[in-house]
């Protein structure tokens, strides 16, 4: 069977989930109340309710216990969610199976590039572009598998499936399961569609989509006020981010005149364009205002408040949506317009600025927060800026190698976080942790290994690709020493704020309250086997992309080489490698290692072996401590700037225009009305009266000496009539 | 002796005629200006009746006496309304009653 012609299918398989459930899943469900809320009676809700309700939580558990329930075992096993549990993971391992199979034969293909147009959706509408040349506009429902879209449908669809795996043991206890499953569904689809697209458009399609999933699942919790608030913000400031990519396709549209990856691609190698190396061109502008976009989606400054908030949505939505991911689709979008950045350098530069600054802005956040979710969304803001960093400085791969390698850790440290809060009864803040170790085993392990290979320890994942990046940032032609400071500071805190989480959360002494301590359990084998399988995953895929230095045969470097056709340009040679001598690549390797080890250290230190020195350090750096458990009041100033500031000022100026302007028309209206009506009433009264009073008066002058002949004498009247007929018989005589 | 002619009749009728209505315009008793009005009626009557015995015709006596009759009804229906108008102003002078202007 050809796998490369039937791509179509990878998308189809999470659709027709996503279908199956959303329109018959409450059909099916016995229980309809279970949509909105979990049954009266059954075991509560486990999951990321606020602290509040944490006792109150626990205690329910506590009888499910008592009662000999076991938890993995207890009610779950309605058939509906029987069904769910085989049905909507096995879409999406369908669809990875489909996807390894697609790209073992892409690989034996030579040019490693397939494009498959299903068929025409938009066709031929004619337009003016930029010079005035007639082009037209096709848009095609088409699927285009080149090295790095086989990378992202791997991740997706592999950590997709051990996620929804995953979920089927987190959500066991959880109302709307189906609905659960559905959007979870529905977000593969789109993921697949916006990575398999052949064109902007379609990967707009994709981009939007995932959105809307992002939207349904953060503010899963229906009832949950601050989960609804979090998704609109979530949408919002997405809407915020598409505007610039909507405009930078419209501007390629009128420049280029297609949307479609390989047209475009060919038209940037062919040299009509050249690199706008002195300043900012219509293709930098383009490559902006794409980057835009992907600030939103991918969260970076000045767009990243949204992820954050995200957190308010199940575990294992945090962990596959705003961590594995759909957030790294900006990423994902840079990478597919490389030829697009690689002839706008002072565009990559500012997308590298913003890159290193969103890492350490994110990482200095994280180093004090204590909700361990947050530390874990601020973690993503940080090593997606880090993504940006290498794809600004021109090293898509390695941009590409790092969303591979943080996609598994990342993805394993949430899904850890969500089991411990699980063990838990719902507790999320750190400061009522601890001392975890030995009661969740597994958890604690794949935990362990996720922040060693976050941290950027030698072996595991996220060394490779992280060094990568930093020696990307220090050598390459657009990098500076600069930005690998930054890097590297952004490394130390990463190191330091994980080892804070782990000290807090499994080390050290136990602040769990003791009614949540009598029943801590370990998680379910649903939850344990996916973290062991990412787990081993965050091992081992660092291993794709080992140094060069390090000499090892060619399988350890597979990674680059497969990449290495999606992102070459005969118009830039690739830069980084050449002429750098390895003295100082073996430098700042060990740099980062000891840097990266005296921040867990640090971290042992404050959190572990002398607790009372974090706190007196919290007291002493009172302000800075401040400031950065408050986010840099970035939320408030945007609050501020934003929603007061266009909200009520624009409240207020749409208030004046009302006043003035609306207003002003009405009462300029009434106001010339009544005017007319003055004018009208001057006219009647002067002119129209005055010609009837005029008349009169005419008429009563001239009858003035009439009326001196009425003199009410009988005898005058006659003398009249005598005197009349003798006038008359005068008359005639005379004649 | 001249014979009485026709002529004689009307110079009569004309002096009568003259006479009247110099009563009416002039006098201010409505008493006389009734009085002046039968003048002038009569000497109607005397044309008519000149005028009839000239031409041999009795229709012109028989109009006589119809309008004889006529100025009895309206000596009657005058003076009652002379009396009534009496009764409400005490005068009985033309120039007097003079309401009936502008």
């Amino acid at each position: 069977m050809n796998f490369l012609d039937q791509i179509w299918l990878i998308p189809l398989f999470p659709l027709l989930g996503a279908a199956l459930m959303l329109l018959l899943g409450k059909r099916l469900d016995p229980q309809p109340a279970s949509d909105v809320a979990v049954a009266p009676g059954v075991e509560p809700v486990h999951d990321d309710h606020g602290h509040g309700d944490a006792h109150g939580h626990a205690h329910g558990h506590g009888h499910a216990h008592a009662h000999g329930n076991d938890h993995a075992h207890g009610h779950a096993h309605s058939p509906l969610k029987v069904l769910i549990n085989f049905l909507c993971p096995g879409m999406i391992l369908l669809s990875f199976l489909l996807s390894a199979a697609a790209v073992w034969q892409l690989s034996q293909k030579p040019e490693r590039m397939h494009q498959v147009i299903q068929f025409t959706w938009i066709a031929g509408l004619p337009f003016h572009m930029a010079n005035g040349h007639l082009a037209t506009f096709q848009m095609d429902w088409g699927f285009l598998l080149d090295p790095l879209s086989s990378v992202m449908i791997l991740v997706v669809t592999g950590v997709g499936f051990l996620i929804h795996v995953y979920s089927t043991g987190y959500m066991a206890h959880d109302g709307g399961y189906y609905r659960f499953f559905g959007y979870l569904n529905l977000f593969v689809f789109f993921m697949l569609m916006l990575v398999l697209a052949n064109n902007y458009t379609l990967l707009f399609v994709g981009w939007e989509g995932v959105g809307l999933c992002s939207y349904l699942l953060i503010g899963f919790y229906i009832h949950k006020k601050s989960a609804t608030d979090a998704g609109i913000k979530a949408f919002v400031v997405n809407r915020v981010g598409d505007a610039g990519f909507v405009l930078g396709m419209l501007l390629m549209l009128s420049v280029l005149g297609t949307v479609r990856f390989t047209d475009v691609n060919s038209i940037l190698h062919s040299g009509r364009f050249g690199v706008e190396s002195g300043g900012f061109g219509v293709l930098s502008l383009i490559a902006l205002l794409m980057f835009f976009g992907a600030t939103g989606k991918s969260a970076q400054v000045p767009l990243y408040v949204w992820l954050p908030d995200a957190m308010e949505g199940p575990t294992p939505v945090s962990a596959l949506i705003h961590a594995a991911t759909m957030v790294t689709a900006g990423v994902y979008m840079v990478a597919r317009s490389a030829a697009l950045f690689q002839l706008a350098p002072k565009a990559s530069m500012i997308v590298a600025i913003i890159g290193a600054f969103t890492a350490i802005l994110a990482a200095s956040i994280a180093l004090v927060q204590n909700d361990i979710k947050r530390v874990l969304a601020y973690s993503t803001v940080s090593q997606l800026g880090y993504m940006f960093l290498a794809a600004g400085v021109g090293a898509y791969w390695v941009a590409i190698f790092h969303l591979f390698t943080h996609a598994f850790f990342k993805a394993l440290l949430f899904l850890c976080s969500g089991s411990v809060i699980h063990a838990l009864g719902g507790e999320q803040d750190m400061r009522r942790m601890g001392a975890l170790k030995d009661k969740i085993p597994v958890t604690h392990w794949t935990m362990w290994v996720g922040s060693i290979a976050i941290a950027g320890i030698p072996g595991f994942a996220g060394f490779f690709s992280k060094d990568e990046i930093l020696w990307q940032a220090y050598s390459s032609p657009l990098g500076s020493t600069a930005l690998y400071v930054v890097g590297l500071a952004t490394a130390a805190m990463t190191a330091f704020y994980m080892w804070r989480l782990m000290n807090m959360t499994f080390y050290g002494k136990s602040h769990v309250a003791p009614e949540v301590a009598a029943h801590i359990h370990e998680s379910p084998a649903s939850m344990t086997v996916p973290l062991s399988l990412l787990a081993v995953g965050s091992v081992l895929a660092g291993w794709l992309g080992t140094p060069k230095l390090w000499n090892l045969p060619e399988a350890f470097r597979a990674f680059e080489a497969w990449l290495a056709p999606a992102f070459e340009s005969p118009l830039i040679k690739a830069g980084g490698e050449t002429g750098q001598n390895a003295s100082m690549e073996w430098t700042l390797m060990l740099t980062s290692v000891v840097v990266a080890l005296i921040g867990i250290y640090v971290a042992r230190v404050l959190y572990h072996q002398k607790p009372e020195l974090s706190d007196r350090m919290e007291t002493s750096f009172q302000r800075i401590h401040t400031v950065l458990y408050n986010k840099w009041y970035v939320d408030e100033a945007y609050n501020y700037v934003f929603v007061n500031g266009m909200c009520k000022g624009g409240g207020e100026a749409l208030g004046a225009f009302d006043r003035n302007v609306v207003d002003g028309g009405v009462n300029g209206a009434g106001w010339l009305t009544r005017f007319s009506a003055k004018v009208s009433m001057w006219w009647d009264t002067w002119i129209v009266d005055g010609a009837v009073r005029f008349t009169a008066f005419f008429v009563k002058i001239l009858s003035y000496p009439v009326c001196l002949l009425q003199t009410g004498r009988v005898q005058a009247y006659a003398f009249f009539v005598l005197a009349g007929a003798l006038v008359m018989f005068g008359y005639y005589v005379v004649r | 002796m001249h014979p009485i002619t026709t002529m004689h009749y009307l110079a009569l009728s004309a002096a009568l005629l003259l006479i009247g209505t110099i009563g009416v315009l002039t006098r201010r008793n409505i008493v006389i200006i009734l009085m002046s009005i039968e003048l002038i009626l009569n000497a109607v009557n005397i044309n008519l009746v000149a005028f009839s015995h000239a031409f041999k015709d009795v229709s012109g006596q028989i109009f006589a006496i119809f309008v004889i009759t006529d100025a009895v009804a309206e000596a009657a229906v005058g003076l009652g309304i002379l009396i009534a108008l009496f009764r409400n102003k005490e005068t009985v002078l033309a120039d007097e009653i003079d309401l009936l202007k502008w």
